[in-house]
């Protein structure tokens, strides 16, 4: 578990972790940078968009292995949780933008939904939750 | 992320280093586009090569920075494309909307 707060200038710090971590889960080196760049993406739009740029504001972040049965086989993985304690996500606005569109904004969602097999929002009590897993290739395995 | 600016009678040159994010990026914005509409030269150039990681908010500054430029009828290249840099500007499908060359040699010669 990591937990941090809102400021941007963690961002570099959780990448790090990141990258380390995906790295001796086994991840290959693509799939390291889209996964950190999801995570990054993630942490911003919470401090963007549901602490509105506060700097103080709480995150906490899980990481478990994950599991699932894909083609009769068992592919290992990696969750990622993240959660915030602002109002409730309006899910009109998580839907990214056309990619055909020449402007700035509107991609961070289209960067994570690329990178993850899972990417889900819910709302429990006080807490928005994104989770995020990411399964590695059959034959692989986490740890 | 460090920037410094270069200037010759030809172009502007950004040299760009470390990591573009949203705890840069702003600073990245306000100094290219500041940049563009002063100089006024008729390329701009953004030196990429030292750049280890762009997020989707350092993007949306090059975009910016694109329509700043062709507004006063500038050019806008970017230079010697990091794989990162590559990767975001590949996924957003907008790394034809740029012009990109390997060098500032390249560019400059463009």
């Amino acid at each position: 578990m990591l937990a941090l707060y809102s400021n941007p200038k963690w961002l570099s710090v959780v990448r790090g972790t990141v990258e380390r971590l995906t790295e001796t889960l086994g991840f290959p080196i693509a799939q390291r940078r889209s996964i950190t760049r999801a995570v990054d993406e993630a942490l911003t739009n919470i401090a963007r968009h549901s602490y509105g740029n506060r700097l103080d504001q709480p995150i906490a972040m899980y990481f478990r292995r994950a599991q699932r049965r894909h083609d009769g086989q068992v592919q290992q993985g990696l969750e990622i949780l993240l959660c915030d304690s602002d109002p409730p996500v309006d899910p009109c606005k998580l839907q990214g933008r056309s990619l055909d569109e020449i402007r700035p904004g509107g991609l961070g969602l289209h960067f994570i939904r690329q990178a993850m097999d899972t990417v889900e929002f819910t709302r429990k009590g006080p807490t928005n939750r994104l989770r995020l897993v990411k399964y590695l290739a059959q034959g692989n395995s986490v740890l | 992320m460090h920037i410094s600016t270069r200037r010759n009678d030809k172009a502007t040159i950004f040299d760009l280093s470390g990591d573009i994010d949203f705890a840069n990026s702003p600073l990245f914005r306000d100094s290219v586009l500041r940049e563009i509409r002063e100089s006024r030269r008729p390329r701009v150039l953004v030196n990429l090569s030292q750049v280890r990681y762009m997020d989707s908010s350092g993007v949306a500054s090059l975009i910016e920075g694109l329509k700043a430029s062709r507004d006063l009828g500038s050019r806008f290249i970017l230079v010697g494309l990091s794989r990162s840099t590559r990767d975001v500007l590949q996924l957003s499908r907008l790394i034809k909307v740029f012009e990109v060359y390997d060098n500032e040699e390249q560019a400059m010669a463009s």
